[in-house]
């Protein structure tokens, strides 16, 4: 009996073990480099000195830049992340309710985009947004201005490329929890005297909350963690942490400091992450899909 | 309180007619039974009538009101769905709650309506859990304690009992009915299960293939069905190609193959129409075996099957060519496979049905 007891416990460890491994060499062992790199001392541009020191670690907690940056990225994630879930839940909700015969075609459209690069998907914001784009065409050909506006390179653009980027893994999540729920709950709720929005509300807002809130997770850690999308469609001020690491490493070839902001960066998403586990009960979403 | 109507109802699904052209009076306060096969179109009445879905054409009336156009959540209906669609993210308490809070129940009325909804269904106590923390029949009479707290005009149940086990099956049945006594509310309740339909119902609407086939009393539908579809399809019996040689106030003389003459009393006889070819129809249990020598009103049949089922045999039989059932009350042991019997029947409780295709 007792060795059948212990068997069964050391399943789940079994079973986890490829994933474990893999984890560990892809991800904990660089992870670990990364925080030993960053004690090294920089002298020179890409000349770096093994040292056990904190002064990049004092610059990264005293300089007031890298706290704008800090705050610029919560904020930018923040918006991102209301957003894309505003906007993803209308076609999850659209797929998964739809007597549509063909869905998985509407799944595929869905993923389409991924099999096109996203630095391309990113950089065709120009021709609408640029100066020679289709915005800019269009408002000259209705007459409405003469010289083209200047509609790129600013906050604005950059949270539609984000969110471009962004939007499928939204509607998939929220997608998934939708499909989830029995078809005849929000007719019940209606037969009980629910409006079609009180129906919506009361019964499949709370049960599609696993899956909306899966979705803002994952937009907001990589939303958080991006540098390309500020990069291609921002201007000078719209920088994120990610492209302050991105200068560090590759500008300035200051490898200790980079590795010590990329650090602070996991360290930041991790928290965010345990935060907001605690707080929606991440480990209870699960049961939603039972 | 409301009399239900539906009139030249029909409803299709692209190519598939599920319900074909009913016309259906459901009496206030009444009982009615929809029975029929799987894929008949029950649900769908149901549906059409709750407003989950519109009718291809035809109209609905509630109360002598049209509904076709009046939202779902103004209809004010009890609906039990087939698969019970309790709301998971709500406790038991909450799911019967449901309904009131769109009715402007006071908080204390809520408290004290769920509680006797509950132990209308005998099963108190259990307002702070899950529905996924009750068994598949409890969670059917959470169901159907919801739909009936907000005090409907007309509850509407899709096969409520059927995930019952037999005992809690008849007692439940007992309890419906005399639930539904008690509030007089107009019921439709669905169901394939012919005894159920015939213990609980005011009147049963037998369909077939979405067609109204038979709307009768039990007895009227068990008795004297309108076709063959009903007729074998409540209880089982033998249809017999027969003649019509006569009729008179008393009834009507059919002439079979198997028992010669066979006089069905008129009431018997009401769907049979004119013409001089029927069939008469003999319930397995009225189709006696007996021993010994023949008698002039017998027929010699032979014995092919026996299927023995405690108190009661069935038999499997022939006459000449043709293949008979017959149940029999057992007294002693049952007639051996392979012997030839005398067979005689119950001419009063035989009825006359038209030919198919007539
Ligand atoms: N939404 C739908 N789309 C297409 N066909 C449908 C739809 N709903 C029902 N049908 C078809 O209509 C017919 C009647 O279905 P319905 O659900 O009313 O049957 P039922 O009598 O309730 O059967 P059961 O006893 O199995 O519940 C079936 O042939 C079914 O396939
Ligand atoms: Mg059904």
């Amino acid at each position: 009996m007792s060795s059948s007891d212990q068997s069964i416990d050391k399943r789940p460890w079994l079973l986890l073990s490829p994933s474990l491994m893999a984890i560990t060499l892809l991800v904990v062992i660089p992870m670990a480099f990364i925080l030993v790199y960053s004690f090294y001392e920089n002298i020179d541009l890409a000349v770096d000195k093994v040292a056990f020191q904190f002064g990049n670690w004092s610059e990264v907690m005293t300089d007031g830049y890298y706290r704008t940056a800090i705050w610029k990225t919560l904020r930018l994630s923040v918006i991102v992340t209301v957003l894309a879930a505003v906007l993803g839940y209308i076609p999850a909700y659209f797929i998964a309710m739809t007597k549509f015969r063909d869905k998985w075609l509407l799944l595929l459209l869905l993923i389409l985009p991924f099999w096109i690069s996203f630095i391309i998907r990113t950089l065709s914001w120009i021709h609408i947004f640029g100066n020679q784009g289709a915005l800019n065409g269009l408002f000259q050909l209705l007459g409405l201005t003469d010289a083209p506006l200047s509609l790129m390179y600013n906050e604005f653009t950059v949270i539609v490329g984000f969110i471009h980027v962004f939007l499928p893994y939204m509607i998939l999540n929220i997608y998934v929890s939708l499909e989830g729920i029995d078809e005849n709950l929000e007719p019940a709720a209606r037969t009980l005297g629910a409006t079609p929005w009180q129906a919506f509300r009361e019964v499949t807002l709370p049960l599609s909350m696993p899956g909306l809130a899966a979705g803002c997770l994952l937009v907001f850690v990589l939303t958080g963690g991006s540098y390309v999308t500020p990069l291609i469609l921002g201007g000078p001020s719209d920088f994120l942490f990610g492209n302050l690491i991105y200068d560090a490493i590759v500008t300035e070839l200051n490898w200790p400091m980079g590795a010590t902001l990329s650090f602070t960066l996991l360290l930041l998403l991790g928290l965010v992450v345990v935060l907001y586990s605690r707080l929606m009960g991440l480990n209870q979403l699960s049961k939603a899909f039972k | 309180m409301a009399r239900v109507e539906l009139v030249d109802i029909q409803k299709s699904f692209g190519a598939v007619k599920a319900v074909r052209n009913a016309n259906i009076v459901f009496e206030d306060a009444s009982f009615t039974t929809l029975l029929g096969p799987s894929g008949c179109g029950k649900t769908t009445i149901l549906r059409m009538i709750s407003g989950l879905a519109d009718p291809s054409s035809g109209d609905i009336l509630i109360g002598g009101n049209r509904v076709n156009d009046v939202p779902i959540h103004k209809r004010n209906l009890g609906l039990v769905f087939q698969n019970y669609a309790l709301f998971p993210h709500r406790t038991i308490a909450e799911n019967i709650a449901f309904g009131l809070k769109y009715r402007g129940v006071a908080k204390s009325d809520v408290t004290r309506k769920v509680h006797k909804a509950l132990d209308i269904v005998r099963l108190p106590g259990v307002e702070d859990r899950y529905p996924q923390q009750l068994s598949g029949g409890q969670q059917q009479r959470i169901a159907l304690a919801r739909a009936i707290v907000i005090e409907p005009d007309v509850l509407l149940l899709d096969e409520p009992l059927s995930a019952l086990d037999a005992n809690l099956r008849e007692d439940m049945r007992v309890e419906l009915k005399a639930i539904q006594d008690r509030i007089g509310v107009t019921t439709i309740f669905v169901t394939h299960d012919q005894s159920e339909a015939l213990a609980m119902s005011d009147r049963i609407v037998v369909m077939s293939a979405g067609r109204v086939e038979q709307i009768g009393d039990p007895d009227e539908v068990y008795n004297t069905p309108a076709s063959e579809f009903v007729a074998s399809f409540l209880g089982a019996s033998n249809l017999l190609p027969a003649r019509v040689i006569g009729r008179d106030a008393d009834g009507v003389v059919l002439e079979t193959a198997e028992f010669g003459t066979t006089i069905v009393p008129a009431n018997r006889a009401a769907t049979l129409g004119d013409g001089d070819r029927g069939q008469l129809m003999v319930r397995a249990e009225k189709l006696f075996l007996s021993d010994g020598p023949a008698t002039p009103d017998s027929t010699q049949a032979v014995i092919e099957a026996v299927d023995y089922q405690g108190q009661l045999a069935r038999y499997f039989l022939r006459v000449g060519d043709t293949q008979l059932q017959a149940i029999n009350m057992i007294t002693g042991r049952p007639f051996a496979a392979g012997s030839t019997v005398n067979l005689t029947l119950a001419a009063n409780e035989c009825s006359a049905l038209p030919l198919k295709d007539t």
